[in-house]
């Protein structure tokens, strides 16, 4: 765990909030803070907006950060987010003073309420968590990013390095990813490589990249081209 | 008196302080990413040692774990 953070280059953490494990707890604050990493506290585990904003409230106690990383699932098959229950548990934190970071579909009208909501980022699922399945619908991603006045961060479904690569690319401002890593082979050695994929990515957005087009375009000129018949 | 801690039903002397049940589940009083919900509702860190638990009230003593 602390090399594949230490090769990521990552400087926020998400974490979990879980009944007190006496056999193991505290490794993982100790970790993040001796590392000098911000730890993110999330709501991951809740399903109705209600219990959302309690693990929001007690994350802020134990973290003492108002930044959360808000999930609301609908289901434990998909861990699709809730649509209807995100919206309102945002309602309710930014009210309470929260930095909200929702995970949410990649819908571009639900990314849009998020923003209207208050929320300081939007956090798009390339695909369901912990599939690596990847980003199924680079066209709606484009549609939140060109109308998102908040940072964009591309949340769950990444599987390898051409993912993170792609989301970047697409003009996200960041990647937030976990499974890729963790249940790699190796997986300070995938951490290496997405954070080579997010410079990538981050870097030809920025260099703009050519239109795609169906037939060759030559890179050398036909001008001056010997006769050699 | 008997509270619920964690999804257990354990027996505490009359009068035990949140700070009291917060050691009993094991954790570090004075580690940074612990956090008390007495009935659901959040108890401050400034408020464990002052504030009393009942009979039946039902705690949940929380800290971080990776994921999400």
């Amino acid at each position: 765990m602390e090399a594949a953070l230490h090769a990521s280059g990552t400087e926020i953490v998400t974490v979990a909030l879980r009944r007190v494990d006496p056999a193991a707890q505290g490794s993982m604050v100790e970790l993040i803070e001796r590392l000098g990493l911000f730890a993110l506290p999330n709501t991951a585990g809740c399903y109705t907006a209600r219990d959302a904003v309690r693990a929001a409230r007690l994350a802020r106690e134990a973290f003492e950060t108002d930044w959360v990383k808000l999930e609301v699932i609908g289901d434990d098959r998909t861990l699709l987010p809730d649509a209807v229950e995100l919206l309102a548990a945002t309602e309710t934190l930014v009210d309470d003073g929260f930095t909200v970071l929702p995970y949410t579909n990649d819908d571009p009208v639900l990314a849009r309420r998020l923003e209207d909501a208050g929320c300081a980022a939007v956090m798009p699922l390339g695909s369901p968590i912990g599939s690596g399945a990847g980003i199924r619908n680079p066209y709606n991603l484009r549609i939140i990013v060109e109308a998102a006045t908040v940072p964009v961060i591309l949340d769950a479904g990444i599987g390898t390095a051409s993912d993170a690569a792609l989301a970047m690319e697409l003009g996200c401002d960041g990647v937030l990813l976990a499974s890729s890593v963790s249940r790699a082979a190796d997986p300070a050695r995938m951490a290496a490589a997405m954070r080579g994929a997010v410079e990538a990515g981050y870097e030809a957005r920025r260099a703009g990249r050519i239109p795609r087009r169906l037939h060759a375009a030559a890179s050398t000129p036909d001008e001056g081209l010997p006769d050699l018949g | 008196m008997t509270i619920e801690l964690n999804g257990e039903r354990i027996e505490l002397t009359a009068g035990a302080s949140v700070a009291e049940a917060v050691a009993h589940a094991g954790a570090d009083l004075g580690r940074r990413g612990v956090a008390v919900a007495v009935d659901g509702e959040v108890v401050p860190r400034s408020a464990w040692h002052r504030t009393e638990l009942s009979e039946g009230q039902r705690v949940e003593v929380v800290g971080a774990i990776q994921g999400g």
